[in-house]
């Protein structure tokens, strides 16, 4: 592989494990904002623990983890009391928060950012990013991820069937912030450097664009979203800044269009094996179903 | 359930922005009776910078209190008109106006944001039309917003290159009182912003249309079924951000005198604070919340250094969107349904 292509796929898998993250959350309806927090302390903490303590990744990586895990299960409580705009503006501000402290705290290299000591590669990256896809699709398969379905299409009526709707998010709030860190920790080991400016708000926002553009309904989602908005870019090869141009356009058709998302479960459902053979009434059945 | 808000919150304090205010006044004049002559300069700059917040923080609540919508284009329009004001008079397409120049430029920056504005109204403003009725589609009218914020953002770093850039006014008059600086651009610039503020206020308070306005903040439903033609009244909500954003940034040109792609980032980031602290869809609460923050800006500088502030900021803000979600000078005046 070409260093140019390398780079590619890396950023593609960090973009896509950290898409997943905010995809969690947002499939059971909570729009996370703050992401690039989230992956900023998996990012810092493979980081210091690293350079500082000196350990392997194979140990960081779990424990940079473990950390964004507990940030985010801690912070879901109080985010969980806010919803709608309320929820967006409150993991903005936490996002923001989160890199203004790195900026300014001394032990994680203020403004100058950490260079990372051990290096992960390429062939990793992709191992967790594929992991991370089986993980989520398993997840939405299951009961659970039923429940987060249904937290999705309609809270009051999954409370009233029985799904305990505060677990279920904040487990995603859990989940979500263990995935952001691992894009985090495997984005400090991969580049070998973390700066603060690196985690803004725009990084919160593109990764948000990736999932909703992508479609929340299903795990599909957010694999085509970042597939498409990373090598998008890459595929047009029109002057700098011409090409966010023509990303903006694609955003504003894209809500005006098909505001649910590329891929939705009725989309997925054609497009099933299982449905290949429409004379099978069973399959014509699942299509109505989902759609 | 997703126009609905944080379950619990704490009892409303008995605080109104005219205290408020009354307050901030009082302890200019404790800092200049102490003789802290610095701190009250910082607090007359800080009031100044809080004017500009807090014309852009009533853009945000407007249309968060009318329309239930985070307009991230606001900064957008914001720099649109610094931006198009300087690219007009550099490009000396306003010779002919002579000395006026640079207001006429403004004029027309004003008018680019406003018209920017409109566009942006055209495709973002759909969740009317468009229920697919799950827990995520009050943020397609963001996306867009955020849609539109590369595409203007990024046509001016074309048009118009990325430079920071001087914008000339011909005049600098500055009033000494008690002993403070106190820039005449900035003085008129406060009064201006109060004044729109205030009009605006009049207008949602007292005017068939400020009651449209509000009913349409209450339920959309409801106001259609009572005759509100809402398709003619969203766009009114999409002309006044325009025209505030704009008038803002025509404001801080005037006192700053230079201007950026990247000058609507910082205001807008510190306009969305002023308006949760004032509550969301509360004008008066986005006056005292502008002010405030323009204050807490000028004095943590001073005070702690300028790496700081974000960290202030948005850990406050963080604080209060969460305990006090209705802001902190309890109720709201418009969308009082959706808090």
């Amino acid at each position: 592989m070409s260093g140019y292509a390398s780079g590619i796929v890396a950023i593609l898998c960090i973009n896509l494990i950290f898409a997943y993250a905010i995809f969690v959350t947002a499939a059971a309806g909570q729009l996370n904002l703050g992401g690039a927090g989230f992956q900023a302390i998996g990012a810092y903490a493979a980081a210091w623990l690293s350079s500082s303590a000196h350990m392997p990744a194979s140990v960081t990586i779990p424990l940079a983890i473990l950390a964004s895990a507990l940030v985010g299960f801690l912070i879901s409580f109080p985010v969980l009391r806010t919803r709608g705009v309320y929820m967006v503006l409150a993991t903005f501000a936490f996002g923001q928060f989160v890199s203004g402290f790195l900026l300014r705290s001394p032990t994680f290299g203020g403004a100058i950012g950490m260079v990372v000591a051990d290096y992960v590669g390429v062939g990793a990256l992709i191992i967790c990013a594929v992991l991370t896809t089986v993980l989520v699709f398993f997840l939405m398969a299951s009961r659970l991820g039923l429940a987060i379905r249904s937290i999705h299409d309609d809270e009051l009526v999954s409370t009233i069937m029985g799904v305990n709707v505060r677990a279920v998010q904040v487990a995603m709030f859990t989940l979500g912030g263990a995935l952001a860190g691992l894009s985090g920790a495997l984005y400090a080991h991969h580049f070998s450097f973390v700066e603060a400016q690196y985690f803004n708000s725009l990084l919160s926002i593109y990764v948000l664009l990736f999932v909703l553009i992508g479609g929340t309904q299903t795990a599909w989602g957010p694999l085509v979203g970042s597939l498409f908005f990373t090598l998008l870019p890459e595929v047009m090869r029109v002057g700098g800044s011409w090409r966010y141009v023509v990303f903006g356009v694609v955003i504003v058709l894209m809500m005006v269009l098909r505001p649910q998302g590329i891929v939705t479960r009725a989309l997925v459902a054609r497009l099933s094996p299982r449905n290949w053979w429409p004379a099978s009434s069973n399959g014509a059945k699942r299509v109505a179903d989902a759609g | 359930m997703s126009e609905a808000t944080a379950t619990t919150s704490l009892r409303s304090l008995p605080v109104r922005p005219i205290l408020l205010a009354i307050a901030v006044l009082a302890a200019i004049a404790v800092a200049i009776l102490a003789g802290g002559k610095v701190i009250a300069q910082q607090m007359v700059s800080g009031l100044m910078l809080g004017s500009i917040y807090m014309t852009v923080a009533v853009a945000f609540t407007l249309t968060i209190g009318v329309l239930n919508f985070l307009n991230f284009t606001i900064p957008t329009l914001f720099m649109l008109t610094g931006m198009v004001a300087w690219g007009v008079l550099s490009r000396g397409y306003l010779s002919a106006a002579g000395g006026w120049g640079w207001l006429l430029a403004l004029l027309i920056g004003i008018a680019v944001a406003v018209v920017a504005s409109l566009i942006v109204e055209r495709f973002t403003f759909r969740y009317l039309k468009t229920r697919h009725g799950d827990a995520t589609e009050h943020a397609i009218p963001l996306v867009s917003s955020l849609g539109f914020l590369l595409i203007f953002e990024h046509l001016v770093l074309i048009a118009l290159g990325s430079e920071a850039q001087r914008f000339p006014v011909p005049f600098k008059a500055d009033l000494y009182a008690l002993g403070l600086v106190i820039g005449l651009p900035q003085l008129a610039s406060l009064l201006l912003a109060l004044g729109i503020v205030a009009t605006l206020t009049y207008v949602l308070k007292r005017t068939r249309m400020g009651r449209a306005l509000r009913t349409i903040a209450e339920s959309p439903d409801t106001a259609s079924l009572l005759g509100v033609d809402v398709g003619r009244i969203v766009p009114v909500v999409f002309i006044l951000t325009g025209l505030l954003s704009g008038v803002a940034a025509a404001l801080f040109t005037v006192n700053y005198g230079d201007v950026s792609p990247f000058m609507g980032e910082h205001i807008g980031t510190k306009a969305i604070a002023a308006m949760v602290l004032g509550g969301l869809g509360s004008v008066w609460g986005a006056v005292a919340g502008g002010l405030l923050v323009g204050l807490a800006e000028t004095l943590s500088i001073h005070v702690l250094g300028g790496d700081s502030v974000q960290m202030v900021v948005w850990g406050l803000l963080l604080v209060v969107i969460i305990l006090r979600p209705q802001g902190l000078f309890g109720a709201s005046a418009i969308g009082k349904a959706k808090l």
